[in-house]
Formats: C-alpha cells, structure tokens, sequence
C-alpha cells in the first residue's frame, strides 16, 4: 500500500524538515496506528509527539485522513489514501 | 573571605516559555555573554545542571503541540540529545492520566550518580537510573490508593494544571525524599519512594472550609516551593499558597508560619523561597499580591525581595535597583536562585522576562538580561576553573 503523509514544522526536528514523504508498505489493510508506527521507524521519537501514552491524539495536533479529522488510531487508511498531521492553531 | 572557594564563573541556566538561555558571569561579576536560544518556541519549565557532573544538564522542555519530554547535554548545552523514554504514566485502575508537561528536574543523591527525579503535571514523580535519558515512575506515589485523595481534582490544580514540584533528596539520606503538590501539600518518603506520607501539620488551608471537629487537614494544601537546608537538613522552609512557614524536624513536625513576621501591607503570599547555601537562617522570598482577585502580581506594582537573618523572626525589604513603581512583574516558584560566592550572590527572573541580580546578598539590585520571555526557571551553575 501507498500512503500519501504530510507533516507539519513543528516535526521538523524528527524528520529532518521532511514535510511531505510516501510511504510504501507491505500491507493489505493499515489503520492510522500503522502509518504512524511506520513513521515512528523511520523518525524516531515522532509518535510520542503526536500520541500520547494513551494512544490519543494529542491535543493540540489534529490528523486528518483524506480530508475527515479523526479523533482516535482505529480508522482504517485505503490503499492511497492521504493523510495529513497538523500542529492545530492554539495558543499565542 | 576564603578565595579557595569561589568560582571562577557563574552560568544562569534559564527557562523561558520559549525555550533557554545561558547567562555566564565572570569571577568579577560582570556580563560575560548572553547565549542562546535553544529550543526556541519550546516550554522550558526547568532546566538544571548535575552538581555531582559539571557541563551535565537536563531540561524539561514542553510544547504546546508535542507534548512533554526531556533532553540531557553532556557538553553545557552544547549539544542535546532527547529522553529515549520521556516520563509517562501507565494506566491505574480505570485511570489513564496523560503527562502534560515536565515541571521540576532533581539530580539525585551524591552516591546516586545516574539518578535524577522529575515532577510532572498533572501530579506524578518519576525517576531515572540512567542520568535522564529514560524515566519510569515512582510507583510508590503515582500508583498508591490515596495518592488520588491527596492530590484532588480538577479544581485543585494551578491556572495551568496542577503540579508536583520541590523534588528533594535529603543530602544527608539518598532514601529521604520530600516532595510538594499543588494542590496535594508536602509528603515524605524515608524508602526511596517506597512509602509516602503526608508533612502538612500547622499549615493553613484558608481556600478549604475549616473542619467542624477543628482538626486540621492532613492533605490538600498548596504548598508553592519547598526548600531543605543544604547542609543543616533538619531545617525545613516553604512558600505556601497560605503563608511563608518553618520546621526544624529535631524538634517535631508542626510548621509554623514565619509569614506573620511580614509587614501585614505586603502580607506573606508568593511563590519561590530561598535558603542560603551555609546559613539556615538567611532566606529570601519574593512576595506577590494575594489579595482580592490574587493579581499575583508585586504588591502595590513595587517589587521588592524580602530577606530574613533569623530564621524568619523578622524581615527586612530589598528593593534597591528595582523599579519604584509601575511594575507589575512578579516571580514564579523556580525563578530565584543563589550561588555559593562570600558575597552572596542571588538571582531572579521575572514573568515579564528579565534576569535581575544581586551580588550583596540581596541589598542591592541590577538588570542583567532584560528581553527574554516570560521567565519560568534559573539555576545557578558554577565552574572552579
């Protein structure tokens, strides 16, 4: 499967200012936990930014698969799908 | 005065809600270099350099977005590399608290020397073998039955979450540890964290409706910065919520609160306390408005340190060099420091960013750096050269 990933600067420091990366994996079905498991071994360090101990998204980052804002690791991601983690607008 | 002692230059290790900075003063006391940022756009709650390693340092540092962690540098700040496995809590019971942020680093004891302990908020201690670079909880504390009880609920937390800060090691004893809650109060462990118990009698509780048996809460205050005498470590301090207060642990274990001795115009509220490195009877506070609404703000928009030589039985007001009105900056709780100089130097950061400091004990006052972000922590860091 081909995941399609955009990730926000505020990552910079983990991905080496990757933004935008394709992620090709030997998978037949993947949920937004396995992008991010995927992402944590190519970054190390990057899941815990976004995900707490809990396994939920952190609060002021918002993830997005295709263009739904998801609220928890279950949903399933399809074969070329897009997803995108934002840092979310708060604070001053 | 014994020149054997001083230090050759003094490094300002300071936080900032948008990363760190170093402040380095030469054996003379003058300005030696500002350098910085680093992590800039991070919270820097705490950030503490390894008095057993020199050039060892940790910092807390936090992020709006990324969430808690800590980094270690073995090179002064030269370089950072990231906690492996960042403090976080494990599931107790159908609770699953999340750590927010990483609010108080520690070193631990002298024969300990990978040891440190962090506070965190919400209200959880965690220690690592390894000088940082992986922490795991103090089970003994964050997983005990009362724990909850102690440190409340959603409302008895700060504006920006509750916290368990005031690490210390007795240097006396690695297994005695004393730790404070806000809210939750000080509680004591004499097995390395294994067991806990509450250090809270003769403490006001004024936010709490007296018991109607007239018995005192065993836990639930707001302590804001506890503080051990470095070498007599039966003397004990704390800025409370609720007054300035002392113990002597020789002679029992009921605080008294040193605070009425401050003028009633100014009152006895603020958040850092200080005790000098040789003298356990000269502290320092820097006193905030309490009143009303609690600005928090300095009494009367005039700040000013307040120092006492006798253990708190009087004050004295230091405001010399600090504006004389219209200034309504104040200091949190780990924003005040002292280093080991004869003249005794002692240092703050305000929560309009800037680093003020004395090098007469307090007497006198000047600006060193004056253009930072808010200030929220300093240490002092010594080189013998």
């Amino acid at each position: 499967m081909n995941i399609t990933v955009t990730l926000p600067s505020q990552l910079d420091d983990y991905t080496g200012a990757q933004r935008h990366l394709v992620l090709s994996l030997p998978v037949n079905t993947l949920t937004l936990a396995g992008v991010l498991d995927a992402l944590e071994l190519k970054f190390p360090g990057l899941r815990f930014r976004v995900v707490d101990e809990h396994q939920r998204i952190r609060r002021h980052i918002a993830m997005f698969v295709g263009e739904t804002l998801v609220h928890d690791l279950t949903v399933p991601v399809p074969d070329g799908g897009r997803i995108q983690i934002v840092g979310a607008l708060s604070g001053g | 005065m014994n020149k054997n002692r001083e230090p050759a230059a003094t490094t300002l290790l300071i936080g900032t809600k948008k990363g760190a900075w170093c402040l380095t003063l030469g054996s003379d006391r003058q300005l030696r270099q500002l350098t910085g940022p680093m992590h800039l756009g991070a919270v820097v709650s705490h950030y503490v350099e390894d008095p057993r390693r020199p050039g060892y340092q940790l910092m807390a540092v936090g992020s709006g977005h990324l969430g808690p962690s800590v980094f270690v540098s073995t090179d002064a700040g030269e370089t950072w590399r990231e906690s492996t496995q960042p403090p976080a809590f494990a599931p107790v019971g159908s609770t699953a608290r999340a750590v927010d942020h990483v609010f108080w680093l520690t070193p631990g004891h002298a024969s300990q020397p990978d040891v440190w302990y962090a506070g965190t908020s919400p209200q959880g201690l965690f220690r690592s073998n390894d000088g940082g670079m992986s922490w795991q909880e103090v089970v003994g504390l964050n997983h005990l039955a009362e724990f909850v009880d102690w440190r409340g609920g959603d409302k008895d937390g700060t504006p920006d979450g509750p916290k368990l800060h005031s690490v210390i090691v007795d240097p006396t004893d690695a297994r005695h540890l004393l730790i404070g809650m806000s809210s939750g109060g000080i509680f004591e462990s004499h097995d390395e964290g294994g067991t806990w118990r509450p250090l809270n009698k003769g403490v006001a509780m004024d936010f709490y409706p007296p018991k109607e048996d007239g018995s005192e809460y065993e836990y639930g205050h707001d302590p804001h910065c506890v503080v051990m005498h470095p070498v007599h470590s039966n003397r004990l301090y704390h800025q409370n919520h609720c007054g300035i207060y002392r113990m002597d642990r020789d002679k029992g274990e009921t605080w008294q609160r040193i605070g009425d001795n401050m003028p009633v115009e100014i009152g006895d509220i603020g958040f850092p306390m200080l005790v000098h490195p040789r003298d356990p009877e000269t502290i320092w506070v820097f006193p905030m408005d309490g009143s009303g609404q609690w600005p928090r703000t300095s009494p009367q928009g005039k700040p000013a340190v307040y120092r006492s030589h006798d253990g708190g039985m009087s004050w004295q007001r230091l405001d010399k060099g600090f504006p004389v009105s219209q200034a309504w900056w104040t200091v949190k709780r780990q924003c005040m420091a002292v280093d080991s100089h004869d003249q005794t130097g002692v240092y703050l950061g305000t929560t309009n960013g800037q680093i003020w400091g004395s090098f007469d004990g307090g007497d006198s006052w000047q600006g060193l750096a004056m253009d930072l972000p808010q200030i929220y922590s300093v240490e002092v860091a010594e080189r013998a050269e």
